[in-house]
């Protein structure tokens, strides 16, 4: 909270991006979280990953549940569309929106709770499905909106402030999603900007169901001593094993790389992504590999980040549904509802 | 990088672009917000601390600390400080409880200080609570030097002149009026601890080309304006050709507009964008329909049958040579008809009466040789301040000089050496006064600057004594002062605290912080968000913070004092916190400590 809002300051010093737009025009309202709540360092990154990616803001949608992080997308993008799903059903509704518009940029924020607890059944089908969008689950481990009882994604052996255990296992919504057949799985920090941004720059341009777990501290309610989900711990064990660089199509591909640390994967739309693995070890195209490597990782008490698993060529909710290119949206009314002589022709054909 | 000293006062002095750049350091934010909550009288004190003189200033300062003000650079316009300045001396209380007292008993020191002009003036009010005993020379019947015989009457009334010498006089000046110290000699020999020479550089400079003493229709504009100040000179030519392009100038057409001028021409050599006057006093003559001509150097006063008919100009083109020097060429000849001249183009200092076989050196312009600091002559116990110590300035600096050479004074007549300063001292406070709370109005107001009413053009030239601006309304200065960014309200930072969650940085307006590797500072600044290219301005590095091992970095070019990063801040590592430059005086310095100059 804040009484005064940030202000708009006409000062010459902002860099412009190809569509004349700075920064500050990918700006939302004044964030309502706690001071130095992670959602809002995600927001941040939102804000320039899409200032750098030049998307104009009235080409993407927000969608979110509820929570805390359901509430972070009035403060990104004002001027773009925007739907605020009921608790944990926020993927059935970014279904429905994707259908009726596939041309927009999808930018679903969701929290542990919306997504693994009450929403779980609603996320694993997104995933399922591969629905075209990114979908960002900032992980704190805690219900942050309902003063932070212990969510799905808590660890073992993690403590409230007041010092109760969890007892109960977590879910990890990176495994869950390899299991799945995410086509798109990766997992970052609030806290650190330079892996988060490549990395949403690549889940937008994604063409397919992009995951992105980031732990994303709840300074309030899950930043003490006995959190595995605080800032502190966050940055003690978390563990690079792929970077992430993303090369927009437009730029010429400059990098030099060693073929067997770095994996190029080829976006649809001509932009590039180098997986650079920092473990040799680490097989981002195997998804069964991944899983094992996570796990193991994991015992040992580190937290794996990185985009850990890619596949490019998988094929998206409108492929197999083998939908029109053209969105419902702008189909004509005729086509759009071809009237009863149309309808009666169908059913005829199931007789 | 290393990290910042921010205990050196120098760090946040400089952050508070105005007070850094104001030759007396006025708390400039301080009185701003003072007037906001109507407080006149404390705001007008908060002034005269350091610069003596609010109601003047208010009218003419020069006001370096405008072009300075950072409002400048976030939105174009500076804040009107000077504006705002006359505001609280308009609407000032009574102050005569808050003067210092002066004592009764004197501390058994004689100062002989030569001219009654503003840095003289200075000494004077530094001096006397101490217990000195001043005694004031002046050549002329009147005090305040060129305040009042060269600036105008329509700039600067009379009535404000007085009430702020009288208070200084009041203090108990032992004033000559119409006594011209002739022979500095003969004042040394007679018992003073110390001598301040405040005399100015009172004289026009000439023009020695064909004509000039064929008529006598051709003036020396301090020397005109003075006389016209003190009544002698009534009325001027209906063509009036002003040479020069100085503010000096821009007085000249202005009050010859008042004595009988119809058609009054500001004919200078160099182009419109390198004339000597400030920006304002240009407006000011324009909006009177004051012709400026540029380009244009005189060669030759026109005189047929002993009159004067006009100056023969050669119009010129300027261009660099290969040395960047810049050159003139001349196109053609031009003759503009006039009945008078007022020459306008430059003033020089007369030091007649000071002889060069006292031990007091000068230099090869025939300068005195004066210490920057001290105001100090090669001469012991000679002191200069003013337009005397380094050739023509301004009020504010003239003051300065007035202050820094009492303290010289102070010291020399008790013994301890010139040399020895009191240091600049400083005090920070926490701003904080709740969760999104602070103890000044942080939120930025987009309103652009205000101006100032002007009597109207048929009302003005009525008299010569009509002041032309009117001083704020207050509906105006209650949103000019909203304008001001509060640069005192320094962001201090505690790294060991800092959590790095990024929400500084991503909150700041204007892109001014990061949290980075160190390193070098050209490189930082080109890291910054939005990279900091204003060498003049500091960037802040902090301690290494306790996380990562990063930094925070600070441009504090354009950061408008928000509160944000504060506000934003879970741990408190950023604070809002009043910064409170003290400034040594003779009459009270903030710290025991002095440091020695070298
Ligand atoms: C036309 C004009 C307009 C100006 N406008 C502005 C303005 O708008 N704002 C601004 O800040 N500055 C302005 N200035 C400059 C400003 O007036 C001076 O910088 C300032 O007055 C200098 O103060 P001072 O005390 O050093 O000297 P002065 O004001 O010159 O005072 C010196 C005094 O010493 C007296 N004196 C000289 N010799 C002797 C002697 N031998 N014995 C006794 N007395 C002596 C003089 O009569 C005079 O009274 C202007 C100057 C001019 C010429
Ligand atoms: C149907 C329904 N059940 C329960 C709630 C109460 N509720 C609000 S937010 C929330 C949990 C949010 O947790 P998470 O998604 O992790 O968001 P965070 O606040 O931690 O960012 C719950 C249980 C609700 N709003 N609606
Ligand atoms: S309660 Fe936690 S999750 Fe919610 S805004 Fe505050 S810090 Fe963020
Ligand atoms: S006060 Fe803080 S948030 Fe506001 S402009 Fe300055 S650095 Fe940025
Ligand atoms: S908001 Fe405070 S704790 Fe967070 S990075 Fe900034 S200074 Fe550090
Ligand atoms: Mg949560």
């Amino acid at each position: 909270m804040s009484y005064i809002t940030k202000p708009k300051v006409a000062y010459a010093g902002l860099n412009k991006n190809k569509l004349g737009l700075t920064i500050r025009n990918y700006e939302g309202g004044m964030s309502t979280l706690c001071a130095g709540c992670g959602h809002d360092s995600i927001t941040a990154a939102l804000i320039q990953a899409c200032f750098e990616l030049n998307i104009p803001p009235e080409r993407a949608a927000k969608m979110s549940g509820i929570g805390c992080s359901s509430k972070t997308p009035a403060y990104f993008l004002n001027a773009a569309h925007g739907i605020n799903a009921v608790h944990g059903r926020m993927p059935a509704i970014a279904t429905g929106a994707n259908a009726a518009n596939r041309n927009l940029y999808y930018i679903g924020v969701s929290g542990d709770g919306d997504s693994l607890s009450i929403g779980l059944g609603p996320f694993a089908h997104s995933i399922r499905r591969n629905l075209n969008m990114l979908y960002i689950i900032e992980n704190n481990g805690v219900y942050g909106l309902t003063k932070g009882q212990f969510s799905a994604s808590a660890d073992m052996g993690s403590t409230t402030p007041k010092g109760q255990l969890n007892q109960q296992p977590p879910i990890d919504p990176v495994l869950l999603a390899l299991s799945l057949g995410g086509s798109f799985v990766a997992r970052s920090f609030s806290g650190d900007k330079e892996q988060l941004v490549p990395l949403i720059k690549a889940g937008l341009t994604h063409k397919g169901f992009a995951l992105l777990d980031v732990i994303s501290p709840c300074v309030t309610f899950n930043d003490h001593q006995g959190s595995t989900k605080s800032y502190a711990y966050t940055r003690a064990h978390s563990h690079e094993t792929i970077h992430t660089d993303f090369i927009p199509h437009a730029d010429e591909i400059k990098v030099e790389y060693d073929e067997g640390a770095v994996v190029p994967v080829q976006l649809h739309d001509g932009s590039q992504i180098l997986l650079r693995k920092v473990d040799p070890d680490y097989n981002p195209k195997d998804p069964g590999d991944a899983i094992s490597y996570i796990q193991h990782h994991h015992e040992k008490g580190e937290i794996v980040t990185g985009l850990l698993y890619l596949d490019d060529n998988a094929r998206d909710l409108h492929a197999v549904a083998n939908t029109t290119d053209q969105p419902l949206t702008e189909l004509s009314y005729d086509k759009l509802c071809p009237g009863a002589k149309a309808l009666e022709d169908v059913f005829e054909a199931y007789r | 990088m290393n990290p910042t000293d921010t205990s050196n006062p120098d760090y946040f002095h400089k952050v508070v672009d105005c007070q850094w750049a104001c030759p007396a350091h006025t708390d400039v934010p301080e009185y701003i917000r003072l007037i906001a909550q109507g407080r006149y009288t404390d705001a007008y004190m908060v002034n005269r601390e350091s610069n003596v003189f609010p109601g003047i200033l208010g009218r003419v300062c020069d006001r370096p600390c405008e072009p300075a003000c950072r409002r400048g650079r976030v939105d174009e316009k500076p804040v009107a400080i000077c504006r705002l300045k006359r505001v609280a001396a308009d609407l000032c209380g009574e102050i005569s409880q808050r003067l210092p007292t002066i004592p009764k008993k004197k501390n058994g020191k004689r100062v002989a200080l030569i001219g009654a002009g503003c840095a003289s003036l200075t000494v004077a009010n530094d001096l006397l609570p101490l217990g000195y005993e001043i005694v004031m020379f002046e050549k002329l019947q009147q005090t305040g030097g060129l305040m009042r015989s060269n600036i105008p009457a329509f700039r600067l009334p009379p009535k404000v002149l007085d009430g702020e010498i009288n208070i200084i006089l009041d203090m108990g000046v032992d004033l000559r009026l119409g006594a011209p110290v002739t022979s500095l000699k003969e004042l040394l020999t007679e018992s003073y601890d110390a001598v301040f020479v405040g005399t100015g550089a009172p004289l026009g400079r000439n023009l020695e080309i064909p004509g000039r003493y064929d008529t006598d229709q051709i003036f020396v504009g301090i020397q005109w304006l003075e006389s016209v100040a003190f009544g002698h000179t009534n009325s001027i030519g209906e063509r009036v050709v002003v040479i020069g392009g100085g503010n000096t100038a821009m007085d000249c057409c202005r009050t010859s507009l008042r004595l009988g001028g119809k058609e009054v021409k500001v004919i200078a050599r160099k182009p419109m964008d390198m004339l000597k006057a400030s920006d304002w006093e240009l407006e000011g003559a324009i909006e009177e329909n004051v012709e400026m001509v540029t380009n244009h150097a005189p060669e030759e006063f026109i005189i047929e049958n002993g009159k004067l008919t006009g100056v023969k100009f050669s119009e010129v083109e300027w261009y660099e040579d290969e040395d960047g020097r810049l050159r003139s060429k001349k196109l053609k000849d031009v003759v503009v008809p006039c009945d008078s001249v007022i020459l306008a183009i430059g003033q020089e200092n007369a030091f007649s009466f000071i002889e060069r076989d006292i031990g007091l050196e000068f230099d090869n312009w025939d300068m005195p040789i004066v210490d920057k600091v001290t105001m100090q002559s090669t001469r012991e116990g000679v002191f200069f301040g003013g337009d005397a110590a380094f050739g023509p300035l301004n009020i504010i600096w003239a003051v300065e000089h007035g202050h820094q050479a009492a303290i010289s004074i102070h010291n020399y007549c008790q013994g301890i050496p010139v040399s020895d300063r009191p240091s600049y001292g400083m005090n920070l406070a926490s701003t904080k006064m709740g969760i999104h709370e602070w103890s000044y109005s942080n939120d930025f107001d987009a309103i652009t600057r205000r101006l100032v009413p002007h009597v109207s053009l048929n009302e003005r030239f009525q008299n010569l004594n009509i002041e032309v601006e009117l001083g704020f309304k207050a509906e105006q200065t209650v949103k000019e002062v909203e304008r001001c960014l509060n640069c005192d309200m320094q962001t201090v930072f505690k790294a060991n605290i800092c959590i790095e969650c990024d929400a500084c940085v991503d909150v700041c307006p204007v892109s001014c912080l990061i949290i980075a590797k160190n390193g070098s500072e050209d490189e930082l600044r080109l890291r910054l968000k939005t990279p900091a290219l204003n060498k003049d301005q500091d960037i802040f590095v902090s301690e290494t913070l306790p996380q990562t091992g990063k930094v925070m970095v600070k441009d504090e070019n354009v950061c408008i004092h928000c509160g944000l990063c504060a506000e934003r801040c879970p741990t408190g590592a950023w604070d809002m916190q009043k910064f409170t430059l003290n400034i040594p005086y003779a009459t009270h310095s903030p710290c025991t400590k002095r440091k020695k100059i070298a």
